[in-house]
């Protein structure tokens, strides 16, 4: 290992100007000219629009335009689409109602979007917003997820009960039948509660559009520019494919949130050009609330059977997952093919069954949030297999490594085949780690004041390294996901490589960075990494699902792999050796058997001056492309041990350990990773003790602001300890898993298994604030005098 | 429209306002200072901390009014003669951020703790004095390690915390 090659835990390169003030981001760019949109949204969940009045409005200062979803239908914008097609057990196709970037009748949710105003600034834009006269039906709205299919209210024509979809996974036969010949069943009842994403940029979109050359440009917070720009294209119909260019810039955070085409960024380039101006927004932190597409928000009933050698023999579950007002671009995939697959964990369980209700309610889409669907299939998954060993009197750590999956691969009854793994490997480490074994003497001192201490497992597994198109296209994708990589190489023997992932927070410009600098043996300082514009990089998927690392930089090695190859070419030549003769090692091309040999940047120079070889024979230049298709998900697992001690005069848990012993196959840079662990466990213990977006009866969202949405705060956290094992994926060419979901979806589950276990009742739902803990606290105490 | 003149990292700057301007919009808008964030309209996110007289405001309730005849200084003042401050140093040497964008109000934040609490800081006194600040990228692991390595950066460098 060098020190800036793969392994070594390389400070940043993207750091100097993050810490100098210097990053740009959306809000950062200002185009000549520029004028400011503001929406006006819906205060109602659910209405009839009568009419709006834009006049009052029009002739407000600074106002410019005022647009309404009519003005968008006449020049025949479409709507926002959901690119994955979701089949009904029936085998009907998944109910997808219409998507009016701008509503068109009816709005379905608070903060829909209703008109857009464009003035010479944003103080003007916003008044003027205020003077807009709308007329509303209001109409009585759903808000219950296991209430939306029983409900009165329709939210959408084409789906009179809000059932998106009815959709199943696994085998219900051979699922009951296990169930038949159980020894023991344990049920459970789960609320896996809505999330917002909350990146701390909030989303924002500059539209500019050019009469000399009919091109458009959209800056905007997106994790996946290229399929921006192709979904703004093809399907809404806002620019040509080849006039648009889309710039995503350092971008503040996503976690999902910003793989989605929203309204907002399709107005602004549509209104780009009808003011003839350029057109900025960027939403406010309450805008984020009430539009951001939100996270999880399950209804799960499950039940697991085992033998009478405590032996999990089979798995079924019910989720109702409730899909919001629309859906959203990825939202129909997130409780089905990247939920279900999951739910055989880390566990060797022959017959699973799964059922999820997909439904329409009056509230923010829901769609992909850092883990999308795993996190929900671990929650279920591992409160189960804890309820089940405290009810058959097992350990919770030996019940698990009885029945883990220890021959790969591995096919389970959902799905996936697990490529490699070894998760003995990392209990054991995390059991050394947190000092498992004196937990005992832990509970019994905290006892001793009082306190009520507990311990929790969570064995995850997640399916990353998003994914074989072949296979994603089978389920039901709209698009491939592959990744694409093109390594430049100038003749001073620097390098520019264009990815087509994105970073925004990951640090892509110093771990792919080190990839290059190991691989062609010269300096990462040598090595530039562009991301993030539509006019650079040809075309790419874009970050989510944990897949930069194994699948963008397997394409970044296969463009290596062809550089090196031409390289060698050229070398034969410059070299007067026969191609095969020549080696590459250490940045230097050489003959084999012989002290003949010249620099990376050497043979660079020779293949722009095409001097020693004629073009007829060998193209000048060196400049190689790849896209790579991965043969398969990665499975990273681990296990997260959470050691609570809630005090039950006030039901405040503090978190006193925490243990992470994770498996992300080959490691780039471990303090990237570690880092993506930290972050990850902090949205996980959010979202098990802190956070909840809660919409009242009439779908007001009541938690819209950080006043009222419980951010994690240093305060609210440990330091954590963090392991490693490794065994390398042997399904890319890097052995690389991902690590940046892991957290997120350990963490939930080792969170209420902790508090389950210091209460000692199973009760809890998250996020357990110090309420509901309290509540659970006295219910333990005195079962009777609480009811 | 009303008259603010103050000095923004060791430069006097004058224009005319509406007094409605929030002290991150005369940064960010005015000067063209757009390392100072905004993340939240309730005060509670941090990114927009900068020093106002020395001490940690958020620009984002602050009207640029206030700051007349004031001396604010931002991300973009602190480093000195090309060398990142000992707190910038300990950020990037700790990796204490990620997406970068509360980077700058945490680190104006991190100063300011090390002005008022000294330059050995205990893990639970940095973790309680962030209260302000948020992050949702990094779990705030390597944001305590980062300013607990930058306090004592200060302390070495006394210079350069005089320079504000």
């Amino acid at each position: 290992m060098t020190a800036t090659g793969i392994g070594a835990p390389v400070r940043r390169k993207e750091d100097q100007r993050f810490v100098t003030g210097q990053g740009r981001y959306v809000d950062d760019f200002n185009r000549p000219g520029q004028a400011y949109a503001y929406f006006l949204r819906s205060p109602h969940a659910h209405a009839v629009i009568r009419s709006i009045d834009t006049g009052p409005a029009m002739i407000m200062p600074g106002v410019i335009a005022v647009f309404t979803g009519d003005d968008l239908a006449a020049d025949k914008i479409g709507g926002l689409i959901c690119g994955w097609m979701i089949h009904s057990k029936d085998g009907s196709p998944m109910k997808a109602g219409p998507h009016p970037a701008l509503a068109q009748g009816k709005v379905r949710y608070v903060g829909d979007h209703v008109a857009v105003v464009i003035a010479e600034t944003l103080a003007q834009a916003k008044d003027a917003a205020e003077a807009i006269v709308v007329a509303y039906d209001v109409l009585p709205a759903v808000v219950d997820t296991a209430q939306a299919t029983k409900a009165s209210v329709q939210v959408h024509d084409v789906s009179p009960d809000n059932t998106v979809f009815n959709w199943h996974l696994g085998n219900k036969d051979e699922t009951e039948a296990a169930f038949a010949r159980a020894k023991h069943v344990t049920k459970i009842d789960l609320v896996n509660n809505r999330l917002v994403p909350n990146p701390i940029e909030p989303r924002a979109a500059v539209g500019e559009y050019d009469f000399g050359t009919d091109n458009y440009t959209l800056y905007t917070t997106s994790q996946n520019p290229h399929v921006a720009r192709l979904v703004l294209s093809a399907f809404i119909g806002v620019a040509p494919e080849h006039k648009l260019r889309v710039i995503a810039p350092d971008v503040g955070g996503g976690f999902g949130s910003k793989i989605f085409i929203y309204a907002e960024e399709t107005v602004c380039v549509w209104a780009a050009k009808k003011v003839k101006r350029p057109v900025k927004w960027t939403s406010d932190r309450s805008e984020a609330f009430l539009s951001d597409a939100h996270g999880r928000d399950h209804v799960t009933h499950a039940e697991m059977a085992t033998d009478e050698n405590g032996k999990i023999i089979g798995l079924k579950v019910h989720t109702t997952a409730n899909l919001g007002a629309y859906l959203s671009t990825f939202s129909s995939s997130v409780p089905t093919y990247l939920y279900a697959p999951l739910l055989s964990g880390q566990y060797d369980i022959p017959a699973i069954y799964c059922e999820v209700d997909g439904v329409y309610t009056n509230t923010a889409p829901v769609d992909a949030y850092r883990g999308a669907g795993r996190p929900e299939a671990t929650f279920v998954v591992e409160r189960l297999v804890e309820k089940t060993a405290r009810e058959l009197g097992q350990n919770p750590a030996e019940f698990r490594r009885k029945n883990y999956i220890t021959q790969f691969p591995h096919a389970t009854p959902v799905i996936m085949t697990y490529d490699t793994g070894d998760y003995a490997a990392s209990l054991d480490k995390a059991l050394e780690i947190a000092d498992y074994k004196n937990f005992p003497a832990r509970k019994q001192e905290s006892a001793r004041r009082g306190k009520l201490r507990g311990i929790g497992f969570s064995s995850y597994i997640e399916a990353c390294g998003i994914a074989p198109s072949q296979a994603v296209g089978s389920l039901g994708a709209g698009v491939g996901l592959w990744e694409s990589a093109e390594v430049r190489v100038n003749p001073t023997g620097s390098v520019e490589v264009l990815t087509g992932s994105h970073s925004h927070g990951q640090g892509h410009e110093t771990t792919f960075a080190q990839l290059v600098s190991d691989r062609l043996g010269i300096s990462i300082d040598q090595v530039s990494i562009v991301h993030g514009d539509t006019d650079k990089v040809q075309f790419g998927m874009g970050t989510y699902g944990s897949r930069s690392g194994a699948v963008g930089m397997s394409a970044i090695a296969k463009a290596i792999d062809k550089v090196i190859a031409k390289g060698k070419k050229v070398a034969a030549h410059v070299l007067e050796a026969s191609e095969g003769d020549i080696e590459f090692k250490d940045g230097r091309f050489g003959v084999a058997g012989t002290d003949r040999s010249m620099a990376f940047g050497e043979i660079a120079l020779q293949a722009y001056i095409a001097h020693k070889f004629s073009g007829q024979d060998l193209e000048p230049g060196l400049k190689e492309g790849a896209f790579y298709d991965p043969t398969n998900f990665t499975f990273p697992a681990g296990v997260h041990i959470c050691e609570v001690e809630i005090d039950p005069d006030t039901g405040v848990t503090k978190i006193e350990r925490w243990t992470a012993v994770d498996d992300f196959g080959v490691i780039i840079n471990p303090m990237i990773v570690e880092g993506q662990v930290h972050g990850g466990i902090a949205q996980g213990v959010g979202q098990a003790l802190l956070e909840g977006a809660f919409y009242d009866e009439s779908g007001q969202l009541i938690t819209a602001s950080f006043n009222d949405y419980c951010m994690p705060r240093a305060i609210d956290l440990p330091s954590f300890d963090v392991g490693m094992t490794v065994t390398p994926c042997p399904s890319n060419p890097l052995g690389i898993k991902g690590c940046g979901e892991a957290g997120a979806i350990a963490a939930p589950p080792a969170v209420i298994n902790a508090i389950t276990d210091a209460l000692g009742h199973e009760d809890i739902a998250m996020p357990a604030t110090p309420q509901a803990v309290w509540r659970a606290a006295q219910k333990a105490r005195m079962p009777m005098a609480a009811e | 429209m009303t008259t603010v003149s103050l000095t923004v990292n060791g430069q006097s700057v004058t224009a005319d306002v509406d007094p409605r301007t929030l002290l991150v919009q005369f940064l960010r808008e005015n000067l063209r200072l757009t390392g100072t964030h905004v993340g939240c309209d309730t005060s509670q996110c941090g990114a927009c901390v900068v020093h106002l007289n020395g001490q940690a405001v958020k620009s984002c309730t602050t009207l640029a009014v206030q700051a007349n005849a004031s001396v604010v200084t931002t991300i973009e003042g602190i480093s000195q003669g090309g060398e990142l401050h000992p707190m910038q140093a300990a950020f990037r040497e700790h990796h204490g951020l990620q997406c970068g964008y509360c980077t700058p109000g945490m680190i104006m934040s991190a100063i300011d703790i090390v002005n008022r609490k000294g330059n050995a800081l205990d893990e639970q006194t940095i973790r309680a004095e962030l209260e302000g600040n948020l992050c949702r990228c990094t779990g705030y692991h390597n944001i305590v390690k980062a300013v607990a390595a930058g306090a004592e950066g200060m302390a070495q460098a006394p210079l350069q915390q005089a320079a504000e």
